[in-house]
């Protein structure tokens, strides 16, 4: 049986207590495992520094990719709750693009779920960055 | 047979177009609208070979079959999180 979860994509600020608060409520919760992928200050070969990262999605395929990563993960561990918010458009510098949430009875497993989560985004969900720098310039982030 | 090509990201940049429409002859499979691709959109070729492709929003191989309706995706390396 599926437990609640909550996917969403949102060109707005995540709201992180909320996130919480949502894998929080549950009272055979032991453990809760928040990760957070923020934007990082970098400079370019060219000196300039970067402003923040404009990240782009297909939306109809990574919502539908997010909600197989939160049934398998359910699968994997006994997780009581999932969230997984990612955030489209421009994320400025160390705010959230995105936010793993999970709560389980015991924290092994809200460890371990939790970063099988975000590793498993990263590799397969159909979200793309680009850098945005001081410049105005612009470079896509397109791992080899 | 008549589908629709979306992309994204640097090949959306190049292409300078989010959507097109394509035509192909019955039975073509991803590889052959790949082909049919860097003929119609030269400045997008050079992705398309280490791009992924989805067809009706799940990854598939360069063998599957097309049919008329499809929806199919370039997706080239991705980059979330």
């Amino acid at each position: 049986m599926s437990q609640p979860t909550w996917i969403q994509l949102l060109t707005t600020p995540l709201d992180i207590a909320r996130a919480i608060a949502y894998v929080s409520d549950v009272e055979e919760a032991g453990g809760v495992c928040v990760f957070l992928g923020t934007t990082r200050a970098e400079r370019s070969r060219s000196a300039q520094e970067l402003l923040a990262l404009d990240y782009e999605a297909y939306s109809e395929m990574a919502l539908k990719q997010m909600q197989q990563l939160a049934v398998e993960a359910q699968k994997r561990w006994p997780l009581l709750r999932v969230v997984i918010l990612h955030r489209l458009g421009r994320v400025p510098i160390s705010e959230a693009s995105v936010v793993i949430a999970v709560s389980s009875p015991h924290r092994g497993e809200a460890f371990e779920a939790c970063r099988w989560i975000i590793d498993t985004l990263k590799k397969d969900v159909a979200i793309w960055k680009k850098e945005v720098w001081t410049d105005g310039s612009g470079t896509w982030v397109h791992p080899q | 047979m008549h589908i629709r090509v979306k992309f994204f990201a640097i090949v959306k940049e190049r292409a300078g177009v989010g959507e097109v429409p394509l035509d192909l002859p019955d039975g073509a499979n991803v590889a052959a609208a790949e082909a049919a691709l860097k003929e119609k959109i030269p400045a997008i070729a050079v992705f398309l070979g280490r791009a992924a492709y989805a067809l009706n929003r799940e990854y598939v191989d360069a063998a599957t079959l097309l049919h008329d309706g499809d929806e199919l995706a370039v997706i080239p390396p991705v980059s979330g999180g």
